[in-house]
């Protein structure tokens, strides 16, 4: 039985509907839901001088806007009676959900996809692809 | 942000209104040269205050500075090379917790002081050494560096240690914090402290002026007049019209606030040192055969000095001076920006910075100097960046325009590091606010112009001396708390040892 249902969230209308299966699954089992939302970060970038010095108030200040913007998602989603989690982190998209799915028990972990052309999924190596390469615990790309 | 534009355009004009009217007497340039050469000289005669040694002019405050590379050396036990391994895996992110992503990251910090540091040091800084200290400047120089990385391991632990956050969580660090701050909580000092900050904070803006500013202007404007077609260029004799454009590219960052312009030149520094360097390979790998030759060249003379004025002390002179204005190690200036790095552990910054004068001094300017040696460029008249040049095109004839087009960008970045640094001495100075902030920048962009107009050598004069002079205090302050940073270090090592600090990708199993 799962009992984590980790749903990767960016607000976007695909991972609604990632979120919204992923509810329904939720409700069946009874499992709870983990939402995730990650602002993509790389250590290896290049900052100026002005960056670096403002980047702890900066972080701190993209975080409470972050935690602001899924309040609400969340809120909906415990006024349905779930149990509801959720996480704001910085870093590589694909890499931050298998490592939280490693962490959690019996877990697995939900994504949308975007409806892409042949091309732009030879070109761009999407979340849902990589997640179904790397992930340690079942993924449903939610279409 | 569109009227300080607008105040920027307006005054841009009329500077050059006003200079109109002197380029058709005299010739701007002159005018200008004429009028900051004596000032670049006395101040140049303080600071490089000489004593004869064996009949060389000996200034003082080169010992100064590798003096404090030794001292640190030897007071650390040889940190830059027992810590060489650890510097590199904090940089690869091998200690960096979860948490710590969205921070700066070890990695940004050092790139970030490194584009004030590569530059036109590297580059007409190292030619500017060869061709008055001979090849064995090199040894010299690269001696300097290894020494250096001690003097900024222990500069930038403090920078982070004794940094001040203000309330609304910027961080604003380096030798004016640590200078008052440490000697008023360690010494027990607070009114030498407190001057010697105060002394420090004049150099720096000096400084940011100097070596940040007036010389990138300087040696850029030479490079491009060079490869515009050199004395027969639109741009010859017209040092003063560069400036302004410079100074226009500058101020749009600096007082119009287009942060874009800024981080635009940030992106592509990486890519232009790389290029940099994948040429001098190509240069070093084509003539492979001479490669021990030119060692040969470069060691016997270190220690020989023959055919240069002064003989080893001269080579040794220069190739000190070079280095120690190329990588900047007890001046003080990347404690500055290593201050900004969130971490529990000062430590860890002071290892990272160790890496900064290895990176740039016994790595790039060892290259550019190779590339000099082997070209045979040394045996003609040339200096500075015209040299570099000169010696890469022997292999690369197109290289001459990429090298211009990277000198400028190099110029760039390293003005706009110093800009901040010089900054920050200035808010430290007068306090924070708008205004004082924008009459700083204001004139920041005014020295551009006067920089680009004046001939090399009272520029180097200037640019060196003012950088010297933030060593004074800085090393000073140096030498007392060091007790200080020995104490870090050793809890750290302590903390390393019983595992409270671990690798994050191989946790101990004991635990």
């Amino acid at each position: 039985m799962v009992k984590t249902f980790i749903v990767g969230f960016d607000g976007t209308e695909t991972c609604q509907r990632a979120m919204d299966f992923a509810v329904e699954c939720a409700k069946a089992q009874g499992g709870t839901i983990h939402l995730v939302h990650i602002l993509e970060w790389s250590p290896y970038s290049f900052l100026t001088q002005e960056e670096l010095h403002e980047r702890h108030a900066r972080k701190e200040k993209e975080v409470a806007s972050a935690e602001k913007f899924i309040a609400p998602t969340c809120k909906a989603l415990r006024d349905q009676g779930l149990e509801v989690t959720s996480e704001v982190r910085y870093g590589n998209p694909s890499e931050l959900m298998c490592e939280i799915a490693k962490n959690k028990k019996a877990a697995q972990i939900f994504v949308g996809r975007k409806g892409s052309s042949k091309l732009t999924r030879l070109m761009v190596g999407s979340l849902g692809l990589s997640l179904v390469q790397t992930s340690p615990v079942p993924v449903t790309v939610v279409p | 942000m569109l009227n300080y534009l607008n105040k920027l355009i307006l005054s841009m004009l009329l500077l050059m209104f006003a200079s109109s009217s002197f380029a058709q007497t005299n010739g701007f340039d002159q005018t200008i040269n004429s009028i900051f050469e004596p000032i670049a000289n006395a101040i140049g005669a303080v600071i490089f205050y000489s004593v004869p040694v064996a009949g060389v002019q000996f200034p003082l405050i080169v010992g100064w500075l590798v003096l404090c590379g030794v001292v640190a050396t030897i007071f650390f036990r040889c940190i830059q090379f027992r810590g060489f391994k650890h510097a590199i895996d904090l940089v690869r992110g091998r200690y960096s917790k979860p948490d710590d992503a969205g921070e700066v990251s070890h990695f940004q910090a050092l790139t970030t002081a490194l584009s004030g540091t590569v530059g036109l040091g590297n580059i007409a800084g190292v030619a500017v050494a060869v061709s008055i200290g001979g090849a064995g400047a090199t040894f010299w120089m690269i001696l300097a560096g290894l020494l250096g990385m001690a003097s900024k391991f222990t500069e930038c632990i403090l920078g982070v240690k004794y940094r001040n956050e203000l309330p609304d969580g910027r961080v604003s660090g380096g030798p004016m914090y640590y200078l008052a701050r440490g000697l008023k909580e360690e010494r027990n000092m607070p009114g030498l402290g407190k001057v010697f900050a105060v002394i420090f904070a004049i150099c720096c803006i000096g400084g940011a002026l100097g070596g940040g500013n007036m010389f990138q202007a300087n040696q850029a404007f030479s490079q491009v007049v060079n490869v515009t077609g050199g004395e027969n260029s639109f741009l010859a004799d017209k040092g003063w019209l560069f400036g302004i454009m410079m100074a226009v590219v500058v101020g749009s960052v600096i007082i119009g606030g287009i942060k874009s312009i800024g981080r635009v030149t940030e992106k592509l520094i990486p890519l232009m040192a790389g290029l940099y360097l994948f040429a001098g390979l190509i240069i070093i790998v084509v003539n492979i055969d001479m490669v021990g030759w030119a060692f040969a060249e470069i060691f016997r003379g270190a220690f020989t000095g023959e055919g240069v004025v002064g003989g080893v002390l001269g080579a040794l002179i220069q190739g000190f001076r070079r280095a120690a204005f190329s990588n900047e190690a007890g001046i003080g200036s990347a404690a500055i920006a290593h201050s900004a790095v969130r971490t529990k552990e000062p430590v860890t910054e002071g290892f990272v910075a160790l890496l900064e004068p290895f990176i740039d001094t016994v790595v790039i300017c060892t290259m550019t100097a190779l590339v000099i040696i082997i070209s045979g460029a040394l045996l003609t008249d040339l200096t500075g960046v015209q040299l570099t040049s000169a010696a890469y095109a022997t292999v690369l004839p197109w290289f001459p325009t990429v090298l211009a087009i990277a000198v400028v960008l190099f110029a760039l970045s390293t003005m706009f590091a110093w800009s901040y640094y010089g900054l920050k001495s200035w808010t430290f100075l007068v306090g924070e606010g708008r205004n004082k902030e924008m009459a700083y920048n204001f004139v920041f962009c005014i020295f551009i112009v006067i920089g680009s107009s004046m001939s090399l050598g009272p520029v180097i004069d200037f640019s060196d001396s003012m950088l010297f002079a933030m060593a004074i205090p800085n090393i000073i302050g140096l030498y007392l708390l060091m007790p200080v940073v020995k104490r870090e270090l050793n809890a750290y090592w302590a903390k390393i040892d019983s595992g409270e600090i671990q690798r994050v990708d191989k946790p101990a199993t004991s635990s």
